[in-house]
């Protein structure tokens, strides 16, 4: 019985799932070298999988491409080549982290551009201060402490 | 049986669904006519009609429930998403996994939010916060006219009662992925969540119908945005923890366009929670607080459905149909767009606050805590959107996956923290940095000793900085706390004597700093893939873990195959630590697999296991041989990461509990 | 009324939600129509020479099977090639048979003076060769050159995500070969006669 259930989990796990397990023979011997290789892999996109890196995916593409990264790693060649090496096949969709260009420019930009905008419109609420009643003196804070105790 | 079954029969649910669809309307319009004309008897029916609305939707619930536990494979819904074999629970939980059952949620959690403001005690001496009749029935009208369109989008184009035939033996079976005990809870607390912004979004909307937002009104309307916040915060906490406790390879956070969906909402409902304050104490910000009620809204309605319309390119998205997308478009230009139309409008007539901001005041900081919070919520929103948008306008398909969004949110998270550690030592109006100095010592002393312990315990020195943030943070709220103890009178020195709203912030803020801990602690997680046969030892960051056994078992709908192990002290002779199991499910029906991992929490780290595959080998006696992969873990701090999203939600809901002076007086009432 | 700094400011959000909104309705056109895929993955090399691939060695030795394929294949073509990479285990590939069969017999009648003759080449994609043999005898032996791509690192340098895929290689001295369209998915009459068709036509 015990084996009949095994045999059949076996036949179908030949179906791709996303999201596995992979098998350790495919890690590389030296652990720099294959944490150096995790941390590329980390960077490209699963083409097969949906917002997923090579490196979770258990696709047989993404498992290929691994396999490709950390060949390359041996062979002495640098993340910026592995990359732009895969770039060059895949074109651009290969990378979760979108390079700087003219077209995602408003994406890294996005954060100071929006910080940016905020700090000029509060510029001018600050700005009002100016014009605000003067500073409470010392007895009225007091009073007020004393009132914000009690609420 | 036979009679109940007759009486809550799926053409009875689609009736009620029909019914509620009309109070809907009615709830919407009537009241409003009422409050124009000042007609009271009119403006009394926003809550008899709310409370019907609720009824004639739970109804069609026990309806639904009803033919899913009768396996009713008549029912479309039913025959897609359920089968003769399911567990009863998941035939329940089931319901609401799919594009017509989650509407029907939706609608649903609405009315019951209706019901709960038309249940809400009238205003007396006790309870003057309560809301005034004739404001709750303006609200309940506005949530009315919201409900209506949605419950009209239920019955035409995404209807739950549809009838097929001819009629299947048997259902095709639910994602075995969904059916998790988590799953079942997450989307209606995430649901609540989402449906409660629309009552801050009502007030809104009702604020600039009136031409007025002052600070009566935003008190109301604190207790709204509070409850629905924590619930967001509780349903967004249980999500993460599913993807981690259930996808199996021991992440927690993947920014996948449905997980920036719920962020994008709560970081917006964040900065309304803390602009509401303002505009509450210092009658500022009332132009801002209102976009922020409207927008917090507009986008927990797209996180809910432009997800599944299939723009965004999700794991989540579920089947679209072109109808569909469109009628949700409308209703969101209808609701969202309508509204800050209105906003751009009537905003302007707004009374223009007199007096400014000093830069060293809590209203300040609170100030630049929304600049912040937006600017995070502008980063999500953009590399959310922008494959699509790229897409469409230039044909040019890029990717904006994890490591953007680590490289742009991380910078502006840290200014965040230091700023929720100052502001709240900063009193109101003005603060003297002779006074602020001595109020922050303490948490300053805490934090800066510290420093070494901190980048000696943490592997990279950003996971050290930031978790000498969020100890900053933590010890902060502590030492506020303690000084407005020892601020109250002498007899008086009990710790449940402190206002609500000050443990409710404090627990908020120690809340994010458990949780960015926590991150920080999963920035040193350890991980080791091995194929074992049984009897395999392996050691993992100074422990032996065992692979005892493998062994097989029958579930209601699946076949599981099981690995035992046994995880010791130091090494394969120490006591032993603990047990894991980890399976692997297979559902014959789907022909898909899960992984179900084992996780041993451990107040300073998880362990954690899954089970990858099993394989069969023959040795050259015929003897067969089992091996697994397997993926262990050592996640230092993970459990601190929801712990700490628990401790936000709850905390923040102590605010809706009376406060004691109530307390006190209903007291004295009694004993009168 | 007059126009203030704060009118301005306040219908900006209005102004913002209605840019993502008419965005969102041509996305759901495009949707609805078919022209808009937000899982569409644009591979570079259109407009590109031939990359630099491993020699693939043919189906089997005997002298019926077409020989294998190279990089060096592409250098000295007269005419355009159409580059099918395709397995005998990928469904649409099997769907994809008719088309093909029917595609390798009209190229066989003499062309009419004004199109090029192309020539059908293959490249079968981690394949076993009894079920790729299998799959071409159903598609009627259409390849004249078949490279078995075994371990699947050549459809990587040619920038395959899944089988079926197409390119459309025109003759090129300089460079040797270039692709002119890529196409992924199964390919039809349709698309042959929107995308290859008009190319065939330029070629003097």
């Amino acid at each position: 019985m015990k084996r009949l259930i095994f045999a059949l989990l076996l036949l179908l796990f030949s179906i791709p799932a996303c999201l596995a397990v992979d098998t350790p023979d495919e890690m590389l011997p030296d652990p720099a070298l294959e944490q150096k290789a995790q941390q590329i892999g980390q960077q490209l996109r699963c083409l097969v999988c949906q917002n997923e890196s090579i490196e979770e995916s258990s696709a047989p593409l993404a498992k290929d491409l691994r396999h490709i990264v950390r060949l390359q790693l041996q062979q002495g060649r640098s993340p910026k080549d592995i990359e732009a090496w895969m770039v060059q096949r895949y074109g651009e969709f290969i990378r979760l982290r979108p390079s700087f260009s003219a077209v995602t420019a408003l994406l890294w930009l996005m954060p100071i551009l929006s910080l940016m905008v905020a700090l000029l419109l509060v510029r001018r609420l600050w700005h009002r201060s100016a014009s605000a009643p003067a500073p409470l003196t010392p007895e009225e804070h007091r009073i007020l402490d004393s009132l914000l105790k009690k609420d | 049986m036979a009679t109940l079954a007759t009486i809550f029969c799926p053409e009875g649910g689609h009736f009620a669904l029909a019914l509620a669809c009309a109070l809907a309307f009615m709830q919407g319009i009537l009241p409003l006519i009422g409050l124009r004309r000042a007609e009271s008897p009119l403006i009394t029916l926003a809550r008899p009609l709310a409370l019907s609305q609720c009824l004639a939707l739970l109804f069609a619930w026990a309806c639904l429930i009803i033919a899913s536990l009768g396996d009713d494979f008549s029912l479309k819904l039913i025959a897609e998403t359920s089968a003769i074999n399911k567990p009863w629970a998941y035939k329940i939980a089931g319901l609401w996994g799919n594009h017509e059952g989650s509407l029907l949620l939706w609608v649903t959690l609405l009315s019951l939010w209706c019901a709960g403001l038309a249940l809400l005690p009238a205003p007396t001496t006790a309870r003057p916060e309560a809301l005034p009749p004739r404001l709750r029935a303006r609200i309940l009208a506005l949530l009315g006219l919201v409900g209506a369109g949605f419950s009209l989008f239920c019955l035409t184009a995404s209807n739950p009662f549809l009838r097929l035939w001819p009629v299947p033996a048997d259902g095709m079976g639910m994602n075995p992925l969904l059916q998790d005990p988590g799953l079942a809870v997450h989307p209606p607390l995430l649901y609540s969540g989402y449906v409660g912004f629309a009552v801050p979004f009502a007030f809104a909307i009702s604020a600039l119908l009136e031409g007025k937002a002052d600070a009566l009104w935003a008190r109301y309307m604190r207790p709204w945005v509070i409850s629905a916040w924590a619930l967001l915060t509780l349903g967004i906490t249980l999500g993460s923890w599913w993807s981690y406790s259930v996808l199996g390879w021991g992440g927690y956070w993947f920014w996948d366009p449905v997980e920036n969906a719920a962020l994008i909402p709560w970081l917006t409902g964040t900065a309304l929670l803390h602009s509401v304050l303002v505009v509450e104490k210092r009658s500022l910000l009332q132009g801002w607080c209102l976009l922020l009620a409207i927008a917090t809204f507009a986008f927990s309605l797209s996180g809910t459905f432009l997800v599944r319309s299939g723009i965004l390119n999700s794991v989540h998205a579920f089947a679209n149909d072109p109808a569909r997308g469109l009628f949700i478009l409308g209703l969101l230009g209808l609701y969202g767009g309508g509204s800050l139309l209105l906003f751009a409008i009537r905003a302007p007539a707004l009374p223009s606050p007199q007096t400014g901001f000093s830069p060293l005041s809590r209203e300040g900081a609170l100030l630049l805590n929304n600049i912040l919070l937006c600017t995070l919520c502008a980063v999500v929103l953009t590399g959310t959107l922008y494959p699509p948008f790229m897409q469409l306008l230039f044909g040019r398909t890029l990717s904006v996956g994890k490591p953007f969004f680590d490289a742009t949110t991380i910078p502006l998270t840290l200014p965040l923290l230091a700023i929720m550690g100052v502001s709240v030592a900063l009193p109101w109006r003005q603060a003297r940095t002779d006074k602020l100095l001595p109020r922050l010592a303490p948490a300053l002393l805490v934090t800066a000793g510290n420093i070494l312990p901190a980048f000696w315990l943490f592997p990279t020195p950003l996971a050290a900085f930031s978790a000498l943030l969020a100890l900053w943070v933590i010890s902060a709220a502590l030492c506020d706390l303690i000084l407005r103890l020892r601020s109250l009178p002498v007899g008086d020195r009990k710790l449940h004597h402190l206002p609500r709203s000050l443990w409710a912030a404090s627990l908020a803020h120690i809340g994010v700093g458990v949780t960015i801990l926590g991150l920080c602690g999963m920035a040193g997680s350890q991980e080791r893939l091995i194929e074992a046969r049984p009897g395999t030892h392996t050691t993992l960051t100074g422990r032996d873990w065992e692979l005892t056994a493998l062994t097989a078992h029958h579930g209601p709908n699946y076949e599981a195959v099981e690995a035992h192990l046994t995880i010791r002290h130091h090494n394969a002779h120490g006591p032993i630590l603990a047990t894991l199991t980890p399976e692997i499910r297979l559902f014959p029906q789907q022909g898909q697999r899960t992984l179900h991992v084992a996780i041993l929490h451990r107040p300073l780290e998880d362990l954690y296991a899954a089970l990858g595959s099993v394989k069969e080998e023959h040795d050259p006696q015929g003897q067969s041989h089992y091996t697994a992969i397997l993926r262990l873990h050592e996640n230092p701090l993970a459990s601190w990461i929801w712990l700490g999203g628990i401790i936000m939600a709850l905390g923040s809901g102590l605010h809706l509990l009376p406060a004691r002076r109530r307390l006190l007086r209903m007291k004295r009432q009694v004993q009168a | 009324m007059t126009l203030t700094r704060r009118h301005l400011l306040a219908a900006l959000p209005a102004l913002g939600a209605a840019g993502l909104g008419v965005g969102f309705v041509r996305m759901l056109h495009g949707l609805n129509q078919g022209h808009f895929d937000p899982r569409a993955i644009n591979t570079p090399l259109t407009g590109r020479p031939v990359p630099d691939f491993p020699a693939l060695p043919p189906l089997s030795d005997t002298p019926s099977s077409p020989p294998g394929l190279t990089r060096g294949d592409f250098q000295n073509i007269k005419q355009p090639i159409l580059l099918f990479i395709w397995a005998s285990w990928c469904l649409p590939c099997v769907e994809e048979i008719p088309f093909i069969r029917h595609l390798a017999t009209s190229l066989a009648i003499p062309q009419s003076s004004h199109t090029a003759p192309l020539a059908l080449w293959g490249l079968c994609y981690k394949d076993h060769p009894t079920q790729a043999a299998h799959w071409l005898e159903q598609a009627g032996h259409p390849f004249t050159r078949l490279g078995m791509d075994r371990e699947g690192q050549a459809a990587i340098d040619w920038g395959v995500t899944g089988v079926p895929e197409t390119f459309l290689i025109m003759p090129d001295p300089q460079t040797g070969g270039r692709i002119v369209w890529h196409g992924t998915g199964s390919l039809t009459d349709t698309l042959y006669q929107a995308h290859i068709h008009p190319q065939l036509e330029t070629v003097p």
